[in-house]
């Protein structure tokens, strides 16, 4: 560090109250910042948790479907054309809906029924214990280990429910990349069983997963679903409609953007109004500086070092204060919705280095503005 | 022959336009020789800080020519300007303008850091101009742990630390008691003025005009005067 930058930081933090000001100031925004787009990517990610983890390229379903969980019935002839289209490798039905399931001790739990194509068992989850040909066994059931797995009284192989007054066995435990959004606990079968199980209404695929022959079919393929009335979406199509109905049509859009501008202004309020105290304090001192002989660009370099500094520091610790309340909050709650992305250091990032950039520009204008001759007439 | 540190000539300065014209320095012309302690006193408002500032490079006169060994510093650009007062200039500011969060050390330093020297390397320097004013002993204090007059002695040796040919003292005794003040003038008047070194006070107070080499008089922008000191 030159001796000009060590200047620059022995007055910043030697100040240790004005410092400490504005590290509460930045850490507090990234903070805010941080949790709320984490707890924003977290809630995106299990909502789309059966996109994820069934891992179809492309997905068939009725327009009017605009997250994975509300799932409209489609008829069979829906699977028979899509399974004509030029370009599709092959194509099966998907169920999804939701059940009741009885426990052993007489208490009811929702859940998660995920049917999948009887012939392929497309889509099925990895399993940790059983095996998956034993789905074809009456009754049988994989159970997902996730946190909510404790939910149907933790089941072992052969453990028995009732669902829907049907009996059913779990024959295989499985895990998932991701586990739902509603803390639902989710049971694998197969189609047939599912729809023979679950009360359904006239028409119940909900989803036809494609494997294209190439990626080059699957806009031809959409178009050709279209043409049937029906939408196919890819993955990532699916996922991003799926975060777009949380931003746009909960309401959680707006709640996600006022609490990220919250947090702005806590930070720029804040730390700003500290810095420029901070360099007005100093300011007939930076004159003096100026007297002395030191260069209008170094004092500014000098400034914008005290504010990357604090921004980044401030930054830091935001980041680990979040992670840390990520981690205690996983550790109570392991369904706890938050995950920290690179979008969401790089949404903070941008934040600090505006509040950062302004800080200084509003400083630097000020000490520019300080003429030596000043100190001189006191 | 003694050296001319500082030669002026035909100063003219005025702040505001119109109306609101005030004159502060008319036609002021004077020399200083290495060597001197010049003393330039007068009223308040007689123009002795502006031409203390024209002097130094900080505030540009409307007219005239002031130079500083032999250099024309108007002449000079602004990053020119600050280089050579960094070089050759040693300012002690009425307020002292000391960090007070940056230890007595430093504070003296500052200069020599300016000057791009490393930190440890200006620190150690400082220390030695702290020892010369007498304060090596507090050179891990801040400001604010010492009195008016040690803090006075800080300002010196940080205009000492970067070894100045021109050494500029705005009222040196404003913010300090009367044998202070006059204590801290007579260790310049031993320890920091040599046959090398040019000192300008800027003072109104007369307890301290017989450290004086020569006192230039100003009164409404004009150098009224000029005697030899009684001492």
């Amino acid at each position: 560090m030159t001796g000009i930058l060590k200047l620059a930081y022995k007055l910043l933090v030697n100040d240790k109250a004005k410092f400490s000001a504005l590290l509460i100031g930045i850490t507090f925004a990234v903070f805010l910042m941080m949790f709320v787009t984490s707890m924003f990517s977290g809630v995106m990610k299990h909502a789309s948790a059966n996109i994820i983890n069934i891992g179809a390229p492309l997905w068939v379903m009725d327009p009017a479907v605009e997250t994975v969980s509300n799932s409209v019935g489609m008829p069979a002839y829906v699977l028979d054309a899509v399974r004509s289209m030029r370009g599709v490798k092959y194509a099966v039905p998907l169920y999804s809906g939701g059940a009741l399931v009885k426990l052993r001790d007489g208490n009811y739990q929702t859940v998660t029924v995920i049917g999948l194509d009887d012939t392929s068992l497309y889509g099925r989850p990895e399993l940790i214990a059983g095996k998956i040909q034993d789905i074809y066994a009456e009754n049988g059931f994989i159970v997902v280990k996730d946190a909510e797995f404790s939910k149907l009284e933790n089941p072992h192989i052969g453990s028995e429910f009732e669902l829907n007054d049907n009996r059913g066995v779990i024959v295989g435990i499985a895990e998932v990349a991701t586990s739902g959004l509603y803390g639902l606990p989710t049971l694998y079968t197969t189609y047939e069983r599912a729809i023979q199980y679950i009360p359904n209404p006239r028409f119940t695929i909900s989803y036809v997963l494609v494997e294209p022959k190439s990626t080059n079919d699957i806009p031809r393929i959409k178009q050709q679903v279209e043409r049937l009335g029906y939408r196919a979406r890819t993955k990532e199509e699916f996922m991003q409609n799926t975060e777009n109905f949380f931003l746009y049509k909960t309401g959680g859009g707006t709640n996600l953007l006022i609490m990220m501008l919250i947090s702005f202004i806590v930070g720029l309020s804040l730390s700003g109004q500290t810095f420029y105290t901070f360099i007005l304090e100093n300011l007939e001192r930076f004159g003096a500086l100026k007297a002395i002989g030191e260069k209008s660009r170094d004092l500014v370099l000098m400034i914008l070092f005290q504010a990357t500094f604090t921004a980044f520091t401030g930054f830091g610790l935001g980041i680990g204060m979040c992670v840390l309340s990520v981690l205690l909050a996983k550790a109570r709650l392991p369904s706890y919705a938050a995950m920290i992305t690179f979008g969401n250091l790089g949404i903070s990032f941008g934040m600090v280095v505006v509040i950062a950039a302004v800080s200084s520009y509003v400083a630097v204008r000020r000490v520019l503005k300080i003429e030596p001759f000043d100190i001189f007439r006191g | 022959m003694p050296k001319i540190a500082i030669q002026a000539s035909g100063l003219v300065k005025w702040f505001g336009e119109g109306e609101a014209k005030t004159m502060a320095l008319r036609e002021v012309s004077l020399e200083a020789q290495f060597g001197e302690m010049v003393y330039v006193v007068g009223p308040s408002g007689s123009g002795k800080t502006t031409l203390l500032s024209v002097l130094t490079g900080i505030l540009k006169p409307n007219a005239g020519k002031v130079l500083l060994e032999g250099t024309d510093i108007w002449g000079l650009n602004s990053d020119q300007l600050a280089d050579f007062r960094l070089a050759k200039i040693g300012f002690v500011f009425q307020d002292f303008h000391l960090f007070p969060r940056l230890t007595t050390a430093e504070n003296a330093a500052i200069p020599l850091i300016l000057k791009r020297k490393p930190w440890d390397g200006a620190i150690q320097e400082a220390e030695k101009y702290l020892d010369v004013v007498g304060l090596k002993n507090r050179a891990e204090l801040p400001p604010v742990k010492l009195s008016g007059g040690e803090q006075q002695r800080v300002a010196i040796a940080r205009a000492m630390a970067s070894q100045p040919d021109i050494l500029i003292m705005d009222e040196p005794t404003a913010s300090l008691d009367g044998d202070t003040g006059v204590s801290i003038l007579s260790f310049v008047q031993k320890n920091v003025l040599n046959k090398d070194r040019c000192i300008v006070v800027v003072t109104h107070d007369d307890r301290i005009y017989k450290f004086a080499t020569r006192i230039l008089n100003m009164e409404d922008g004009r150098l009224k005067m000029s005697e030899k000191s009684t001492s």
